[in-house]
């Protein structure tokens, strides 16, 4: 195993609260892979998530690294570590139109507002968005706000995808198509993920490795 | 451990940067604004007061001043007309408001009344005093509604109403500004009370709607509210301009008796009004303490109630004669607008005629030349004003984010600070101040002394709306890419433009509103709209008053006017950020 | 924390510095008046003034776009209910030793308040009104009042602005001449048939103080006393009649003398109601300008005393440490002009007596104060009645007082 290697790389993670040890954790998920983090609410497994994604509340200490492609997140600002994240709730801005919240994402090395629309109407297109460019995200259905906020996720080039419980305030029928159109993406794209739920199902379907934490908590 | 976990792990904050740490300043700053001008203008208000101030020739440190207080004539009055009219407006204000939150909070009734109040809170005192003292005075409005048909009179009647001696019509002209201000402050306490649930399960239980919240909501209420209680009181006791408009004049209330001192040609009397403003401010405290006595007793005596199981069941006429009062209230202050709009356009209008004989514009436009100066003194101090404190508060607020941690309590009580020491006992020392450094009255000055009483004001309004921000939208972004100056800029300003424009505007509607400090701070060559209105009560020309008074009303409005339509423009195709 | 507020301190102060007046000019020459037109040119004259009626306001604010235009003047009015608050501004600054910049640079002013600046020297000296290039038209010899001010002497320390008497009106719509008063004891007895129907503001507003200085007149029975300073010993006495009449009147007064009119303008608007039916002011066009402005009905009518009235001049004067002196004398100079005296006494704007002697004028100005229509509720200066020359200062200040004393707080 050497540092180089692709995909997530979770080595020698620790983190604890008032002394306490919530998560200790070494694992490592391949590019397309699925790490699936389940324990009950309350066990402190969003802290991993926070942990790699750079927004971990100072009450908490954490050390250990996580790296993608060789490149160790921990060392790096927020803004820089590029980790899509995608919560329960879709999160659209609401002072932005459907096709604003994707292009917002969009890094800054794509020039041009025009070229920038195109490149936000396209991923819009690809999950049968296409029409609602325009639209006040507040009109959108659950099912459409969620594609639209793994769209948004996905055109900002993510290096590895965070998900904290996504699915678990969509409707059944809802809820196993969104996780394919995640879990295929994913795959599509290369991304490492990182999947937090309470939802036996949702790691059935993620498919990969599966770590409990806070059982006896 | 566990409050930390259900709090989540994200701080909406990814790790510090350099280019933002000014933030760090924020707090120590707010907290100088607040509490450094208190901590002077005591200090030269008790200088004076103990006899000690070399300039205007006080060497020896006595307590004669206080012994020249309180021989004044009429002194024990006065100083009883401000705690009892302080206890009074406090206490009908918190009653009438319990009550009708109590009887009224989830019903369509209550939403209708709510958008109909909170204008009342950009009304300021003066305005809202004259417009009460044109409609109940004896030749006032109700009484030429009246006139002749029903009293059969041609000559208004010989009754004392208006500057009545015990102040009965100055603690109404408090109160119908008041409640409405305690009403919007238990407003942002409501969704904090399971107030459905509850009524459901007392009801279930046989209490009646009243009797159901007294027992299981109020003390909760209460405590969300404490410190308003305790600043509407201490400020129905120390007000100046209300006082001098409606108040009683043969004695006066302890502070208007204080700033006339202040003007009096023989220095000494600058020396016993100090002492009188440090007496004000005991007077406030002993307000307090009375009112913390009857906290108890109120408590007590709720408890025995409950202990006994009185359900009070038959509680409608109660809340019918609340929501009466509160109707009555906000239609008293709006009638009142309408006269002093009706004066400034009036010619010759005699009782008991309804309405004048004759129309004009004349006194508008004799006025206009005279108004331009206070009218951008008025403008320039409350938007300056504003804008500091809005700073100020989103830097306090954006560091409160950063270290996550809040306050607490006792940084909300600091943020109270100012609206409980009464004005006049540390404006009076900042006045002294400024004779000593030989300060002239500037516009600076006076910003500075209005972002006092402006920055609090702000605080209370942004600070919720702030914190109620949910922190994934940051997180969201950050793993956008986004830097923290960018989420700041793109995504929090924008979706919480409706809550700072409204705390802009709250901001300005207490800078206009302000009449003691700019008087003492304003040294009369600073003048705007309402130490011009006040100033003016003396000259009883209602028809100027009229102009003035309605102008100072109006400009309030128009900022909240302005906080609502831009966010209703920016955002029109935007559902979510149109409520 | 501390530090910082240091900061904030010093970043203010450098802001007020720089914001405040900086510089001091000597006290000007008015006999070189060029030189004082150049030195005032660009100067911010603040002029504490009685802002109670809005009459006064309005002249003022047109005083100050006509110097604002002709010499580059700016007046700003610095409203005060009482002069006596613009005196305590000057004593306060020169007891903290701010002997230049002072904050009041032209006050209007007469009688105790006069005489309290001048024995504290508190005013611009030498005596400077009578340099004044206007002062040629003024009517000094005619009219004592006008360099004898509360029987101290004027020196030149203030330069005279209007004339007053105490006048008195009725509305002929709601009140019987016939039954009109023609001294103080026929309106005691007119208050007695009309109970609720009379008041005076309580002192120390002028007004308010002039009714009792007039009742005191007629009462004292040896006038020449009021002439004099007051003398503590027989003080007691002397006001015992004055107190005697209050007492017989405060029964029978508007409220039960439990509140009082704030000043003459709010008396006037009891007369438009018929609250109060007898009021009283200094300006005997009082009435027809008020009826211009639509504060009173056209049926309003004057009257004085055949036996004499209390009568004045009114000043302006400049406190020693004025900050704008140069632009101070070109004010106190325009308003002694024929045309801003003709602008004063227009009814239409504020109807105060000239100062001026009209054999003075030039043909065409004597003209157009005489085509000024006074209106039907303005006597005829032929009918105002004999003057009565106000009391030394020293009276006023201790009836004030003693009145205060005895009903400042009532019951």
């Amino acid at each position: 195993m050497t540092a180089m290697h692709k995909g997530l790389w979770l080595r020698d993670v620790a983190i604890d609260l008032a002394g306490v040890r919530l998560i200790a954790l070494d694992a490592e998920v391949a590019p397309g892979a699925v790490l699936t983090v389940m324990g009950p609410s309350g066990s402190g497994k969003s802290t991993l998530l926070a942990f790699i994604g750079g927004f971990l509340d100072p009450v908490f200490t954490a050390r250990g690294e996580a790296r993608v492609d060789g490149v160790d997140l921990t060392a790096l600002p927020a803004e820089e570590r590029r980790a899509g994240i995608l919560f329960q709730d879709p999160l659209l801005f609401p002072h932005l139109s459907v096709a604003a919240n994707v292009a917002f994402a969009i890094p800054r090395h794509e020039k041009g507002r025009s070229r920038r629309r195109a490149i936000a109407e396209a991923a819009l297109g690809e999950v049968g968005l296409a029409d609602f460019a325009a639209r006040d995200p507040a009109t959108l259905s659950g099912g459409q706000k969620a594609r639209v906020a793994l769209m948004r996720t996905l055109v900002s080039h993510p290096r590895l995808l965070l998900l904290d419980e996504p699915f678990s305030k969509l409707d059944a029928t809802l809820r196993g198509h969104m996780r394919s159109l995640v879990f295929d993406r994913a795959r599509a794209a290369g991304l490492p993920v990182v999947l937090v739920t309470h939802d036996k199902a949702d790691a059935e379907a993620a498919g990969g490795a599966c770590v409990r934490i806070g059982d006896d908590a | 451990m566990e409050e930390a976990l259900r709090h989540g792990p994200l701080s909406a904050r990814p790790p510090p940067a350099a280019a933002m740490r000014w933030t760090r300043l924020a707090p120590g700053l707010t907290l100088a604004v607040l509490v450094a001008p208190l901590a002077f203008g005591l200090a030269f208000t008790a200088l004076p007061a103990f006899g000690y101030l070399p300039a205007l020739g006080g060497h020896v440190v006595s307590l004669r001043y206080f012994a020249a207080f309180f021989t004044m004539p009429g002194i024990v009055r006065s100083i009883a007309l401000a705690l009892g009219i302080g206890l009074a407006t406090g206490g009908i204000s918190f009653l009438l408001v319990v009550l009708f939150v109590a009887g009224w909070a989830g019903t369509p009734a209550f939403a209708r009344l709510q958008r109909g109040l909170s204008p009342l809170l950009a009304v300021p005192h003066a305005a809202a005093a004259f417009g009460l003292a044109f409609l109940v005075a004896p030749s006032g409005f109700l009484m030429r509604l009246a006139s002749p048909w029903l009293t059969g009179l041609t000559r208004p009647p010989d009754w004392l109403i208006v500057h009545d001696p015990l102040g009965i019509t100055m603690t109404v002209g408090m109160i119908v500004k008041e409640a409405p201000f305690l009403f919007l402050v238990s407003l942002a306490a409501l969704p904090q009370l399971k107030l459905v649930e509850t009524r459901r399960l007392a009801a279930s239980l046989g209490y009646g709607r009243i009797a159901g919240f007294a027992y299981l909501l109020a003390p909760a209420l209460y405590g969300q509210i404490r410190l308003a209680v305790f600043a509407v009181i201490a400020y129905s006791a120390s007000v100046v301009d209300v006082a001098a408009i409606l108040g009683p004049t043969l004695p006066a209330p302890l502070p208007v008796r204080l700033l006339s001192w202040m003007n009096e040609a023989n220095l000494s009397m600058r020396f016993v009004a100090s002492a009188g403003a440090l007496v004000q401010f005991a007077l406030v405290l002993a307000a307090l303490a009375l009112w913390l006595a009857g906290e108890r007793l109120v408590g007590g005596g709720s408890a025995l109630l409950r202990a006994c199981g009185v359900r009070f069941r038959r509680d409608r006429w109660l809340r019918f004669l609340s929501f009466g009062l509160v109707v009555l209230c906000a239609a008293a202050v709006f009638t009142g607008l309408a006269l002093l709009a009706l004066w400034s356009l009036a010619g010759l209008w005699q009782f008991p005629d309804a309405l004048p004989q004759v129309f004009w514009l004349k006194t508008w436009q004799r006025q206009l030349s005279e108004i331009a100066a206070p009218f951008a003194t008025t403008l320039v101090t409350a938007l300056v004003a504003t804008a500091i404190a809005l700073a100020l508060t989103v830097a306090c607020l954006a560091r409160e984010d950063e270290t996550g941690r809040t306050g607490g309590r006792r940084a909300l009580l600091l943020v109270y600070l100012p609206l409980l020491v009464p004005q006049i006992s540390f404006v009076f020392g900042l006045q002294v101040l400024s004779l000593l450094t030989g300060i002239d009255a500037s516009l600076a000055g006076l910003v500075f002394v209005h972002l006092i009483f402006v920055l609090p004001y702000v605080f209370l309004s942004l600070s919720d709306p702030w914190r109620a921000f949910d922190p994934r939208y940051a997180v969201v972004a950050s793993g956008l890419g986004l830097s923290r100056g960018a989420i700041f800029r793109r995504v929090r300003l924008p979706m919480l433009a409706r809550a700072v424009l409204t705390a802009a505007a709250v901001g300005f509607a207490v800078s206009v509103a302000q009449y003691l400090p700019t008087v003492l701070i304003g040294a009369g060559r600073l003048t705007t709209i309402t130490t011009e209105a006040v100033a003016l009560a003396s000259g009883g020309n209602a028809r100027v008053i009229g102009v003035y008074a309605f102008l100072q009303a109006i400009l309030p409005f128009l900022g909240f006017a302005i906080a609502s339509l831009v966010p209703a423009l920016l955002f029109r195709n935007r559902r979510a950020l149109r409520t | 924390m501390h530090k910082l507020f240091k900061l904030a301190v010093l970043g203010l102060s450098t802001a007020l510095a720089i914001a405040g007046p900086a510089r001091a000019a000597d006290a000007p020459d008015p006999a070189n008046w060029q030189a004082v037109l150049d030195s005032a040119k660009g100067e911010t004259v603040y002029w504490n003034a009685w802002g109670g009626s809005q009459n006064v306001n309005d002249y003022i604010d047109w005083a100050g776009r006509q110097v604002k235009a002709r010499y580059g003047v700016t007046i700003r009015e610095v409203k005060v209910d009482d002069t006596a608050n613009a005196v305590a501004k000057v004593v306060a600054e020169k007891a903290a030793g701010k002997n230049e910049s002072g904050s009041v640079d032209l006050v209007w002013i007469n009688g105790e308040n006069f005489v309290d600046m001048k024995d504290k020297g508190l005013l611009m000296s030498p005596g400077w009104a009578t340099k004044l290039p206007n002062w040629k038209y003024v009517a000094f010899k005619q009219n004592p009042t006008i360099t004898t001010d509360f029987n101290t002497p004027t020196d030149g320390l203030e330069s005279p602005w209007g004339n007053a008497k105490l006048v008195f009106f009725y509305d002929s719509a709601r009140t019987d001449a016939k039954d009109l008063p023609k001294d103080t004891d026929g309106l005691l007895r007119w208050a007695k048939a009309h109970p609720g129907r009379f008041s005076y503001p309580a002192p120390p507003d002028f007004i308010g103080s002039s009714f009792l200085k007039q009742v005191l007149y007629e009462h004292i029975g040896d006038t020449s006393k009021l002439y004099k300073p007051v003398n503590d010993a027989t003080f007691e006495q002397d006001v015992k009649p004055l107190f005697t009449y209050l007492d017989a009147l405060k029964p029978y007064l508007w409220r039960k003398g439990a509140d009082y009119p704030e000043n003459y303008p709010d008396m006037k608007r009891k007369l438009a109601d018929g609250e109060l039916g007898i009021i009283f002011a200094f300006n005997p066009s009082e009435a027809s300008s008020a009826i211009e402005n639509g504060e009173l009905p056209d049926t309003v009518r004057s009257f004085t005393f055949p036996g004499g009235t209390l009568g004045n001049t009114h000043f302006v004067a400049i406190p020693y440490n004025a900050n704008a002196k140069a632009g101070a004398l070109v004010v106190a100079n325009f308003l002694i002009s024929p045309e801003a005296q003709l602008h004063k006494q227009d009814p239409q704007y504020w109807g105060d007596p000239t100062v001026l002697a009209m054999d003075k004028l030039s043909e065409k100005e004597r003209r157009k104060f005489a085509d000024l229509d006074l209106g039907a509720a303005t006597l005829p200066p032929s009918e105002l009645g004999p003057v009565i020359p106000e009391p030394d200062a020293s009276w006023t200040t201790r009836i004030e007082a003693a009145w205060k004393k005895r009903y400042g707080t009532a019951r």
